[in-house]
């Protein structure tokens, strides 16, 4: 089944990182890949969100909601640089 | 929370039988297609299904060889701790207690692995004695690779996260070890009818 | 809810008062939420096929056979019904005059509602930024927003064109194909004249077009991408 990409999140990552944060800049802490959030591949359909570098497959970011609470594991995240 | 939008119902169904439906689940007609990656495919030449870890002598199994073993045809209610249920569905493979069957081990916790780096874990007792098999059919029709094909983990006792799809083989542990979702918040066992769906619950 | 409008047999455009709406960008999206009686929850993004000029916020839902939410939205939703939003959002399918041109505007099926979104307000600014919208669609019963964007291809700045995958009427002499490197090299503004490209509609077309951008030699900072799918619904 196909993967989305970062725009489809972005209400999350907004509600999350309290801006707009499809247009930051993030590096791949797996292989170092640069992309725009929104360039990075979803996978919605799960138990949580699951956000995986296109260059390398990583996970770059696990997002999952326990009792309204979004927690978020960025240990796949080198960086998150919004833009200027 | 005191908006309702008129006449929304979604997709459930509501005349199932309410004892076959654990707390906070809702039975669906359809197979929703759930993944934390993207599905893998690796040829069949390539497959193996092993057991390794705190066991003698590890084994495992080519394709043709499990397809050798005594199967079994099981029709079991799946639970998916994203709320939907699925009754009387209908899968094909081996039972662990045949593919474990013999082994000596002081080992309590299992985790299991798959193809694209899927793991959950659960423990050694939850596979055995009838409750679990590596399934490679689906309503007599070979797994889809988007369901789990070739084959997959099927533990139908617990919340479907822990039947892994493209599963390869399971570890024999002395302790136990999160897997996927266990590290991120689920809950480490995951009983539908205590409805454990997170850490804690 | 104020209206519905019927696009195509599977797509109706919603128009909705928002009193509190503060504005939008052309390309964002919305959250809507759908709540039962019982408390079930779902929830899908859509994009806003309104200008920020158009005073209404419209937005285009396609129905998904299997869906859970479209088939409501499409089907079940009558004037008078409220709908819980969350928006806009989103920051990078997003065009502004500022960021200049020339414009390439891709689209694939319901891809085409941002794109709609930002030929509308390329108009009502009276932007003079070349644009070009190739939209690829199954049949021309399918294409949305169809009589509108005849109109708009009237206007000199606008050349809109479409690509029929699955069958065209009769003396129809557009494309027929789906898109790929070859067709993309013929329409689209070549990559030394460094356009900004954006290209919105299901995973597999985006991903087709991307690599056909970056082959073509564009740089793959000025090509944009969204990606509809099966979670849309």
């Amino acid at each position: 089944m196909d993967s989305l990409d970062g725009n489809a999140i972005a209400g999350l990552l907004y509600d999350v990182y309290g801006q707009e944060v499809t247009t930051a800049t993030t590096i791949c802490a797996h292989c170092g890949a640069a992309r725009p959030a929104a360039e990075l591949r979803v996978y919605l359909q799960a138990p949580g969100v699951v956000v995986r570098c296109p260059s390398c497959d990583g996970v770059v970011l696990a997002l999952v909601t326990i009792h309204r609470v979004t927690c978020v594991d960025a240990r796949g995240l080198d960086a998150l640089e919004p833009e200027q | 929370m005191s908006f309702v939008s008129r006449g929304f119902r979604g997709r459930r169904r509501g005349d199932a039988d309410p004892a076959r439906v654990p707390p906070g689940q809702y039975v669906t007609g359809d197979f929703p297609v759930l993944s934390a990656g993207p599905t893998p495919h690796h040829p069949l030449e390539w497959w193996s299904f092993e057991v390794r870890g705190a066991l003698d002598e590890p084994r495992s199994w080519s394709w043709e060889e499990l397809q050798a073993l005594p199967s079994e045809t099981v029709t079991v209610d799946i639970h998916c701790v994203t709320k939907w249920s699925k009754l009387d569905t209908v899968w094909t493979g081996v039972s662990l207690d045949t593919l474990l069957d013999g082994v000596e081990t002081s080992a309590e916790y299992v985790l299991a692995w798959s193809d694209g780096g899927y793991t959950t874990n659960l423990p050694l007792d939850d596979l055995r004695g009838g409750s679990a098999w590596v399934a490679y059919a689906f309503d007599g029709e070979p797994l889809e690779p988007e369901h789990g094909g070739p084959a997959r983990l099927l533990v139908p006792h617990l919340y479907f996260w822990k039947s892994a799809k493209w599963v390869r083989g399971i570890e024999l542990r002395d302790e136990d070890e999160p897997g996927f979702w266990e590290g991120y918040g689920y809950h480490n066992y995951g009983d539908p009818w205590k409805e454990q769906r997170y850490a804690g619950d | 809810m104020t209206e519905l409008v019927e696009e195509t047999p599977r797509a109706k455009s919603i128009v909705l008062e928002a009193p509190h709406w503060a504005g939008h960008r052309a390309g964002q999206h919305v959250d809507v939420r759908l709540t039962a009686e019982d408390g079930y929850q779902a929830q899908r993004s859509y994009s806003i096929a309104s200008a920020p000029e158009d005073g209404f916020l419209v937005l285009t839902v396609e129905r998904l056979a299997d869906g859970e939410v479209s088939p409501y939205l499409v089907d079940e939703l009558r004037p008078g019904d409220e709908l819980e939003l969350r928006g806009p959002v989103g920051g990078y399918f997003v065009w502004e005059e500022r960021d200049g041109g020339p414009l390439f505007l891709l689209g694939g099926g319901s891809g085409v509602v941002p794109l709609r979104s930002i030929l509308r307000h390329h108009r009502a600014i009276a932007s003079t930024v070349p644009v070009r919208l190739l939209y690829s669609a199954r049949s021309l019963p399918e294409v949305i927003y169809r009589d509108e964007l005849m109109r708009l291809s009237a206007y000199d700045e606008l050349d809109i064109r479409f690509t029929l995958t699955r069958e065209g009427p009769d003396g129809w002499r557009g494309y027929t194909r789906r898109i790929d490197r070859e067709l993309l090299a013929e329409v689209a503004f070549p990559a030394a004249a460094r356009p900004l490209v954006y290209v919105c509609g299901p995973t597999g077309f985006v991903e087709t077009a991307a690599n056909a951008f970056v082959e073509l030699g564009h740089d793959p900072l000025r090509v944009k991408t969204e990606r509809f799918g099966p979670t849309g619904g």
